[in-house]
């Protein structure tokens, strides 16, 4: 079973163009910053949508294409919204048992199958209550079972975790994950936490302003991110912009008003739009202006200090900005904190340069 | 506050208590009570029938000129009711331009039938039950029919549970409000169905002929329509009113 996603989408301005399969048995994220077009996407698969180009299809099944669009109600798939809209006039139960009895079950049959369900989730007690009763962690789960009781091909999950708090955020996110291994079918979860993503899917699709820009597991990325945000999700700084050749050979990436970072020129293609990537282990803090090699030296204030065990992430307001890992000991050696004003340095040949 | 009290004290002082229980089981009393409620009721279901799909346009679907078609919805609502009946007249009347062509083809007189009280309550209680179910409408989350939808449910299945069940408070200020502003209604019909007894003459009707012959039996009925309106704030309390 596979989902097989190649369409633009319109809303209003807004252009989303996305390619992508997920297979059965795999959970795919679809990962992205706030309007990057994911639930614009979500809106497409779930027939609410019609695409203005392209077509989706699950299992060979076309449910879009040039010549027609299946709606909503005949599609097997089942979606946990962002917000969960759980049918405030019903109880839980109501809510599980709605898909079926859409679906021509008879009230009472539904009704047991949802209570059971409910009971599976360990929501028994709670089927008779109103959504407006529920916690954020019981809410979570009666739409998951909402979603499941129709036993869809697909499930779609919308930002499943961000209407929680953080302490029921680990708890349901163990849930939401047993929950996605137990489901046969294409599983697709929607999302902007690269937390969640990576605790959540086998594969990665990341969304930016609209366009696919990498598609791969965590380790891929990991390994060789090819955006900002890329980067961002796995840690290290990314800097993006056209490579020119300076006068001494070496690269250059104009990188703000009238900052550079020099970067060694790569041999294997020329110049163009690039990203390029330092890891943070690589930049070095100082008190006072460095007198090094480095030729890429940048100051500005701290702004903020993360301590994650022997080792500390530093970023420094600097342009561009730049996080640097130091160890505890120089934190207190050089009484890093918010506010302090650092020279951040790095040498060219640390820098790896990637067309984009 | 005065201004509401006095008129209220007024009609309490001057109804007759003694004779109210005779007044009214009168015959002209208990009819015209009847046919009230039957066009009160009639006018009310009519508006929200006729209501429903306008207000769900005016709300979801953009079609040119929505502006105008609302602003001529809410008319009858300033209008005053006699200029209502006025109009009807000229439509519906004998000489009407829908009328005299009812007339010519099939006999039909709408003028002076309980068919006219009906429409000419219509008329002027409509715009309430538009302007009630328009809030409603604006006032849900589309989106929550969106999810029924992707739960496998048909567009009847979605109105039937999810949309008009969270309608149902501003479904019932419709009713009730549309079916209030039809009791009291005067003017247009007085104009466009005339006031005949057992056919046009509802309550406000009533009281008006009653005033010129026995006024003890006006204040009588005017109580009675009152202790209606009383039942109506009591009824919307908690609801839609706070």
């Amino acid at each position: 079973m596979t989902l097989a996603v190649d369409v633009a989408l319109r809303r209003g301005e807004f252009e989303v163009r996305a390619a992508f399969e997920a297979e059965a048995g795999e959970t795919v994220a679809l990962l992205g910053p706030n309007g990057s077009g994911k639930s614009t996407l979500v809106l497409a698969i779930a027939g609410l949508l019609p695409p203005a180009e392209g077509t989706i299809a699950l299992d060979g099944d076309v449910l879009d294409d040039e010549g027609g669009h299946v709606p909503p109600d005949r599609r097997p798939i089942g979606v946990v919204f962002q917000d969960l809209l759980l049918f405030p006039h019903l109880s839980a139960v109501e809510n599980v048992a709605f898909g079926l009895r859409a679906r021509g079950t008879d009230a009472g049959d539904a009704r047991a199958r949802a209570r059971h369900l409910l009971d599976r989730l360990g929501l028994g007690d709670r089927a008779d209550a109103r959504p407006r009763d529920l916690s954020g962690g019981e809410a979570q789960r009666v739409a998951l079972a909402r979603a499941l009781i129709g036993e869809p091909a697909l499930l779609l999950l919308d930002e499943p975790l961000s209407a929680l708090d953080v302490g029921t955020r680990i708890e349901v996110r163990e849930l939401v994950r047993e929950q996605l291994r137990g489901f046969p079918g294409v599983r697709v979860v929607v999302t902007h936490d690269p937390v969640e993503a990576s605790a959540l899917a086998d594969r990665l699709i990341l969304l930016e302003d609209g366009r696919v820009t990498q598609i791969g597991s965590p380790q891929d990325i990991r390994a060789a991110p090819r955006s900002r945000y890329a980067a961002d999700f796995v840690g290290v700084n990314a800097f993006q912009g056209r490579l020119e050749r300076l006068a001494d050979g070496a690269g250059g990436i104009a990188v703000g008003e009238d900052a550079e970072v020099v970067v060694p020129w790569p041999e294997a293609f020329s110049g163009g739009d690039v990203i390029a990537l330092l890891r943070p282990a690589d930049v070095t803090l100082s008190l006072e202006a460095p007198t090094g090699s480095a030729r890429n030296v940048f100051d500005g204030p701290v702004s903020w200090v993360a301590v994650d065990g022997e080792l500390a992430r530093v970023r420094v307001a600097s342009v561009p900005p730049l996080v640097a890992a130091v160890t505890l000991g120089s934190v207190d050696r050089l009484g890093l904190r918010e506010g302090v004003l650092v020279w951040a340095s790095f040498k060219a040949v640390e820098v790896r340069v990637l067309p984009r | 506050m005065l201004l509401v009290a006095l008129p209220l004290l007024g009609l309490i002082l001057r109804t007759p208590w003694a004779r109210i229980g005779e007044v009214l089981t009168s015959e002209i009393v208990v009819t015209a009570l009847r046919l009230s409620l039957i066009v009160a009721t009639s006018a009310a279901a009519i508006s929200f029938v006729l209501g429903f799909p306008l207000a769900w346009m005016l709300v979801r679907s953009p079609f040119p000129g929505k502006t105008f078609v609302r602003a001529l919805v809410i008319l009858p609502l300033v209008m005053p009711p006699v200029v209502a009946g006025v109009g009807l007249l000229a439509a519906f009347g004998r000489r009407g331009i829908v009328g005299s062509w009812l007339y010519e083809w099939f006999g039909f007189q709408l003028t002076f039938t309980t068919g006219a009280a009906v429409l000419a309550a219509t008329f002027v209680s409509f715009p309430l039950a538009v302007l009630a179910l328009e809030a409603g409408l604006r006032g849900l989350d589309e989106r929550l029919e969106h999810a029924a939808s992707t739960l496998g449910a048909s567009r009847w299945y979605v109105m039937r549970r999810v949309t008009l069940p969270l309608m149902a408070p501003q479904i019932a200020a419709a009713l009730v409000l549309s079916w209030a502003r039809a009791l009291g209604e005067f003017g247009a019909t007085i104009t466009f169905a005339g006031n005949l007894q057992g056919r046009t003459q509802t309550l406000p009707l009533a009281v008006f002929e009653r005033l010129q012959t026995d006024p003890e039996a006006a204040f009588a009925i005017s109580m009675l329509l009152i202790a209606i309106a009383f039942a109506v704030i009591i009824g919307l309390r908690g609801r839609f009113l706070r």
